[in-house]
């Protein structure tokens, strides 16, 4: 009798190993449920429900937006070395859960091969943007021999706050291709994730935690786009919004509009890959697609240029 | 305004009092080699439309009130015309001229300008107010270093952005302000040509006329037809500028209300543009500074061209410790100050541009008056014609005041104090703006500990209002989007393969 309760335990336990996970907001270092309480529903190919995501709204964006302002100067003031480090980090942490994120992903559409082939490709995009952290300002800052008595000299600063527009697909890929070059930038974020295949970005939020990069640097939100580029580019304390060309015309001709509020920078990459592309061709999609993401440029956009001077005399 | 009796004690503190006028002389300068027509046309393809009375507007020398000559309001086909003949030089001849050769238009841009700085001079000061001794030694000099050294730029171009290979966008419409007319001309014209861009640019209303002498020395080069064209007009023209659907790029140098405007109305377009806004400037002074060394520095941060900079040093902010002192000093200072005929080589403060600007600058001293700052004004008397302004400061306002959040544009002055470092750089940050800013302190790890935490595009440690083409310009947060000068200034006008322009 006494071996058949112990059968009975670990029958239960396993039970246990394979329960769903909740996917939750990612703000100011924590995991909160949205403010409205509201959700949709996220199901695999085969109609299976996976998930509950949350439907976030303005509240959600508010907070988030406060919490980036506050951590902004924390993730800046770090040196370029350290946020080199704190970055290369985060590949080494998604590296280590590949499977988890592979799986996610095959669940939502994707195929197996084209799953890992953008793990790989995310893992390499961070590592090489990890590595632009100390030599931006070397390739792109200038000192300036203006014709008089002083010293003169250019870097590449921090715009601030940024608001993030995910593209739908790729999955993270995309997520990531907006987010590298504005950490090297020294920015803080608020992502609105991609409504399509929420759960890559909502698990990739559990990698920058654990990861040292400063809470509140970067924020994830989910639900929907139209609901959530109003209150984003409305916001009178974000600097900055980027996206992509495969964002609805409307939503794009909205942030340009209502981004005058404050004169937000709005910048809106090439269209990223769709998933039929990624599944029928996925090796040379991913790799065009790393290729137009290696580039120092995006980090450009998302700056400010700072010029300071100073007399020189005896 | 019972403080105005200060000037009787600086007067009485002078040692020994002898009785010598030390009253300056007048000392104009010669308007005699300066030659400009009664009216003028549209510049379009090489050459000057006919002038239609119908279609004109005034300009007016704010000096005295009189007018100086009538030019064109260029309508919604005249911007039509302009932008076809841009297009035309775009698709034609300039884009089929190398970087060597456009370099070489550029030098001799830069050239002529050089050798007819002095008649420009005179005309900028006549149809903008500004002092003579402003224009003579910083706007035509700068204007003609900013040809020169985007001259040099135009066959080094993929130098200037590794990895890429920079192509033009195509036509440039432009629009400048009336503050440094045709120094702003340059810092646009010469970026854009450089590129191999062809522009449509169009003058603010109230000082057209370098921009149209500008023309004349465009055909003395022989620069091609179309690559430069010239339209003159108020908002109107602007607007059907900004509208036109055959233009490439946008840049706008103004008011941040009107640039608001524009990125809203090209918001379908996704034109690319760059913005260069308004400021409001603080210039932090620390106790540790050389105060009379400081003082001048202030004089220099907001009198200059009767404080109608964009990136003037319209804030004050001084260490509590030495706040008595330095606003007496700088009392003192400001009745040394000569306001009046621009043209007079002495005079240290011009005419105000417009009666428009003018009433704008009081409108916002009373409201500062009545929010509780107290006003004090150089005593001293005002030319009885035409438009002009007393150096003022306002003491005894809050971070909250209208007049230290709002740009007036104007010799105005505010003046608050700060405790601490940090009270300091929270208050510079604390607008809207963020263009420029200035820290005096003898401590240099203070300035790059301060510098690195204001939020502006702009930092002058120890000096204040310095220009150089080498060297970006451009603001942070509403005070715009991108940079004018040194490479940053080439982004605004290229576009990199991959992603598009810049801007």
């Amino acid at each position: 009798m006494a071996k058949k309760q112990t059968n009975d335990d670990t029958s239960q336990i396993n039970t246990m190993n394979s329960i769903p996970k909740t996917y939750k907001n990612y703000i100011n270092g924590e995991f909160p449920r949205t403010e409205s309480g509201r959700y949709y529903s996220v199901e695999a190919l085969d109609g299976k429900h996976i998930a509950n995501v949350g439907l976030s709204t303005r509240k959600d964006i508010r907070n988030a937006v406060q919490a980036a302002r506050k951590a902004q100067a924390s993730w800046a003031n770090k040196t370029a070395y350290n946020r080199g480090q704190i970055m290369y980090r985060i590949a080494e942490i998604l590296s280590g859960r590949r499977e988890q994120f592979t799986n996610e992903m095959v669940l939502l559409g994707y195929t197996k091969e084209a799953a890992e082939l953008e793990i790989n490709a995310c893992i390499e995009l961070i590592v090489y943007f990890a590595g632009w952290t100390d030599k931006i300002d070397q390739v792109f800052g200038s000192v300036n021999p203006v014709a008089s008595d002083h010293f003169n000299f250019s870097r590449q600063e921090p715009a601030g706050v940024v608001g993030i527009i995910s593209p739908e697909t790729p999955s993270l890929l995309g997520m990531l291709g907006l987010l590298l070059p504005n950490m090297v930038a020294g920015n803080s974020q608020v992502i609105i994730a991609s409504k399509q295949f929420p759960l890559p970005s909502c698990t990739f939020a559990e990698v920058l935690a654990t990861s040292d990069v400063p809470a509140g640097t970067v924020n994830i939100i989910t639900g929907l786009k139209s609901e959530l580029i109003p209150p984003i580019s409305q916001h009178m304390d974000v600097d900055v919004l980027v996206g992509d060309h495969s964002l609805d015309i409307e939503l794009r001709v909205m942030c340009e509009l209502e981004s005058a509020s404050n004169m937000k920078k709005v910048y809106f990459w090439e269209s990223f890959i769709s998933l039929e592309e990624l599944n029928s061709s996925p090796n040379e999609t991913i790799s065009t697609c790393v290729h137009s993401l290696k580039d120092p440029y995006h980090i450009l956009h998302v700056q400010e240029v700072k010029t300071t001077w100073h007399p020189i005399s005896e | 305004m019972s403080e105005k009796k200060l000037s009787d004690q600086s007067t009485r503190s002078n040692q020994p009092s002898i009785s010598i006028d030390w009253s300056y002389a007048d000392a104009p300068e010669s308007t005699s080699h300066v030659t400009f027509s009664k009216h003028y046309g549209l510049f379009i393809d090489g050459s000057f439309t006919e002038y239609n009375e119908n279609q004109s507007f005034e300009s007016i020398n704010p000096a005295n009130g009189e007018s100086l000559y009538r030019c064109t309001e260029a309508n919604e086909s005249d911007v039509d015309t302009a932008v076809k003949a841009a297009r035309k030089a775009f698709k034609g001849t300039w884009g089929a001229t190398s970087g060597t050769q456009r370099s070489h238009y550029l030098y001799r841009i830069a050239r002529m300008l050089q050798e007819r700085a002095r008649e420009f001079a005179v005309l900028e000061s006549m149809d903008g107010g500004k002092p003579i001794r402003e224009s003579r030694d910083i706007d035509i000099p700068l204007a003609a270093a900013y040809f020169f050294y985007y001259a040099g730029w135009a066959d080094k171009l993929a130098y200037a952005f590794p990895g890429k290979s920079p192509q033009p966008l195509g036509v440039c419409a432009q629009i400048i302000p009336w503050n440094f007319p045709l120094l702003m001309l340059a810092w646009k014209i010469a970026p854009a040509l450089a590129c191999g861009n062809t522009v449509v640019l169009k003058p603010a209303e109230t000082t057209s006329l370098t921009a149209l002498k500008f023309c004349e020395l465009l055909q003395d080069v022989g620069l091609p037809d179309g690559v430069v064209n010239i339209i003159t007009g108020a908002a109107k023209t602007g607007e059907y500028l900004v509208q036109h659907p055959d233009i490439d790029k946008i840049a706008f140098t103004g008011s941040t209300g009107v640039g608001k405007v524009i990125q809203q109305s090209i918001a379908e377009r996704q034109l690319p543009a760059t913005f260069e806004l308004g400021g409001k400037g603080a210039f932090i002074l620390f106790d540790d500074a050389a105060l009379n060394e400081a003082v001048e520095g202030i004089v220099n941060a907001i009198f200059f061209n009767q404080g109608h900079v964009c990136c003037a040093g319209s804030r004050l902010l001084v260490q509590e410790g030495v706040a008595e002192k330095v606003i007496d000093l700088l009392k003192k200072r400001m009745q040394h100050l000569i306001v009046g005929d621009p043209l007079d080589k002495n005079t240290d403060i011009g005419a105000v541009n417009s009666k428009e600007q003018l009433e704008t600058i009081q409108r916002y001293v009373k409201t500062g008056i009545q929010e509780g700052a107290t006003c004090f004004e150089c005593s001293g008397s005002l030319p009885t014609s035409g438009y002009y302004f007393p150096p003022t400061i306002l003491t005894g306002v809050s971070q909250s005041s209208t007049v230290v959040q709002e740009e007036i544009f104007g010799p105005v002055l505010t003046i608050q104090t700060f405790r601490t470092t940090d009270e300091a750089i929270e208050k510079a940050n604390n607008t809207p703006y963020g263009l420029a800013n200035g820290i005096w302190t003898d401590k240099g790890s203070k300035i790059f500990y301060v510098g690195s935490k204001l939020k502006s595009g702009v930092v002058w440690s120890n000096t204040y209002n310095k220009f150089d083409p080498t060297s970006p310009f451009g603001g942070f947060k509403e005070s715009g989007k991108g940079r004018e000068g040194g490479i940053s200034g080439l982004h605004a006008y290229v576009k990199l393969d991959h992603n598009g322009g810049m801007y």
